[in-house]
């Protein structure tokens, strides 16, 4: 694993995409340079003592020196971070976990993700430009809509109110006839979601790796906090460390 | 000016009074990414019981103001685990290892205490008597005095190295739990383990911690620590090491003056990995200020 890094980064914009999402992009150089895909940082939001704790986020893209993360407003923590301005700093540790693995011998991958879910994917899909990309992209509703960084995207909306009605995991179902074993599957969203993933892949014998939240307070394998149990023996696996990015059998959800 | 950060406990002496607390830093593996581990006081290890445990269902952490609820549940690799796998790691960051040993009767305590006892790089063992987030063991020996005097009688027999009772909050009277310690021949107390406390989800109106109730860390415990600690200190003379809600070198400085002879720092850690190397230099900067030439000369200097 490569090193963790603490520094003091520079807020270079952070712009609101709509009603409750950002994206943020600061100035990073040392994780910037280390970085890899799927792998995510611990922003501590403030200086003082409140929020006490750091809040994790994936990283959602990387450009040169610079970090972009791409976040829901949804608490105390995502709402400071939310009124952040240029040239605020902003202390973040990382890169930290495992990201997603994209070496494997796959041709087309499947993206499958669920409202801010989609955070970890604009790098993945910079980085496997040569593969055919697939992206099932679910809402709740239309305004809710986001494809920042996104490819080839096939939507799906709660509500109807924009072209499939239901998830993106039921739109995967109805259009999923072709998958076959040069397929790949990455995943991240709700738990619910990620259920009924799950059950579609093993019908199927499809690979998927999908990244996982949890709550946690160090994001380096310290706290013990983000546990989630694991499929084989009966243990607890850490998001942070052994994960977040799981082989989706790996793991009970 | 020459300042001696050194401070004594028992029979164990350490460079500086800044000690990593137990079940905030692992095995010392990941917090060495962050920091030479022998330069720093001691560490003490996550608790280590006979078998190994795997700990509470999530969710298990939970933030609170100022502070963080946790329920771990006392996961850890166990004794023989610990032994073959994580003592060579401690060996090779050359630290002064301080060993938490938590049970769920008082065989097993002394059971680990002698097996571990073999070890050069364990120099002294700290008794979890007062993890609030277990069922069997923890708090129940915790808040009974004669248990905890029981425990330290026998955990004594069964070592010659220092012995350091952890001792809870959740009780009315700390310092007749450190009276029992000192009276069956413990060399120091550790205080405080986390208050037990919880927090509820308003719309589901469910604890948000799966174990119901946790441990509360962090700055908000702060206060009782040092009221505690001032408590002992007033009526027992005892080495005392002072812990809750550390933060910065100035509550290090403020826990010393409270009666601690050193400190342990918990939940800054997962903020803030480089936080005892802040520690270290602050209060020997705040020694240079203050002509204190003898960091141990600040332990118990309140005016009252
Ligand atoms: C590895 C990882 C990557 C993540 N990546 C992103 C991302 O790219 N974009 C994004 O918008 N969010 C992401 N999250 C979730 C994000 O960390 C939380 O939404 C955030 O910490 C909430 O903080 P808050 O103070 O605003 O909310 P709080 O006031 O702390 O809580 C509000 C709600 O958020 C939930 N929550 C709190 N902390 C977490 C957490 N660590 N994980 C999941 N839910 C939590 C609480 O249970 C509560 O329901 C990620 C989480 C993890 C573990
Ligand atoms: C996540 C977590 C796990 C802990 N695990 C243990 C443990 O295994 N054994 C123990 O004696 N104390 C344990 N503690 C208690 C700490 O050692 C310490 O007593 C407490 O957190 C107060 O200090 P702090 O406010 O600096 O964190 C744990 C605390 C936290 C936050």
């Amino acid at each position: 694993m490569s090193k963790i890094i603490i520094e003091n980064s520079i807020v270079e914009s952070n712009e609101r995409i709509n009603s409750n999402v950002y994206l943020l992009k600061v100035t990073s150089p040392e994780i910037a340079s280390q970085i890899g895909v799927g792998q995510f940082c611990n922003i501590k939001v403030s200086d003082t003592d409140y929020p006490l704790l750091r809040r994790p986020l994936s990283i959602c893209d990387v450009e040169d020196d610079k970090l972009f993360f791409l976040y829901q407003v949804v608490g105390v923590g995502t709402e400071i971070l939310s009124r952040k301005m240029k040239g605020d700093r902003l202390n973040i540790l990382g890169p930290l976990g495992n990201g997603f693995n994209i070496q494997d011998d796959f041709e087309t991958a499947i993206i499958v993700a669920g409202g801010i879910g989609i955070a970890p994917f604009p790098f993945l899909i910079k980085k496997i430009m040569n593969k055919n990309i697939i992206t099932y992209v679910g809402f709740k509703t239309k305004a809710d809509i986001i494809d920042y960084g996104l490819k080839n995207c096939k939507y799906s909306t709660d509500d109807g109110s924009l072209d499939f009605k239901g998830t993106c995991v039921d739109l995967l179902k109805s259009e999923g006839k072709t998958l076959n074993s040069k397929c790949k599957i990455f995943a991240c969203g709700p738990n619910s979601m990620l259920r009924n993933l799950k059950e579609f892949c093993s019908d199927k014998n499809i690979t998927c790796e999908v990244s996982l939240e949890s709550v946690m307070a160090c994001g380096f394998g310290i706290c013990q906090g983000c546990a989630v149990e694991s499929k084989n023996d009966d243990n607890y696996k850490l998001v942070c460390k052994d994960g977040p990015v799981f082989n989706i059998n790996e793991i009970k959800i | 000016m020459d300042i001696n950060l050194s401070v004594n406990i028992g029979k164990l002496k350490i460079c500086n009074p800044i000690i990593l607390a137990s079940g905030t830093v692992g095995y010392g593996e990941e917090i060495a990414k962050f920091l030479e581990l022998s330069k720093i006081g001691a560490i003490i290890t996550k608790s280590i019981s006979l078998k190994p445990r795997k700990g509470n269902p999530p969710q298990r952490i939970v933030e609170t103001p100022s502070g963080m609820l946790n329920a771990i549940g006392l996961a850890n690799v166990g004794l023989e685990e610990f032994i073959t796998n994580k003592i060579p790691l401690l060996e090779k960051f050359n630290s002064t290892v301080i060993c938490n040993i938590a049970a769920s009767s008082i065989e097993e305590y002394v059971e680990c205490t002698r097996t571990l006892n073999d070890f050069d790089i364990i120099k002294a063992f700290e008794i979890n008597v007062s993890c609030p987030n277990v069922r069997e063991g923890g708090l129940i020996f915790g808040n009974d005095l004669s248990a905890v005097g029981k425990i330290t009688n026998q955990v004594r027999a069964a070592t010659e190295k220092t012995i350091i009772i952890k001792l809870s909050p959740n009780n009315s009277q700390i310092s007749e739990f450190a009276q029992v310690v000192k009276d069956e021949g413990g060399d120091a107390v550790s205080a405080i383990n986390t208050l037990v406390g919880t927090a509820f989800d308003i719309n589901t109106r469910k604890p948000i911690i799966k174990n119901i109730t946790g441990g509360l860390s962090g700055p908000a415990i702060k206060p009782v620590a040092l009221a505690k600690i001032l408590e002992i200190s007033r009526k027992i003379n005892i080495p005392i090491i002072g812990l809750g809600g550390i933060m910065n070198w100035k509550d290090v400085i403020e826990f010393m003056i409270a009666g601690a002879s050193a400190v342990q720092i918990g939940t800054v850690n997962f903020i803030n990995p480089f936080a005892a190397y802040e520690m270290i230099e602050g209060i020997a900067n705040y020694c240079i200020s203050n002509s204190i030439k003898n960091i141990s000369e600040l332990t118990a200097s309140y005016q009252l």
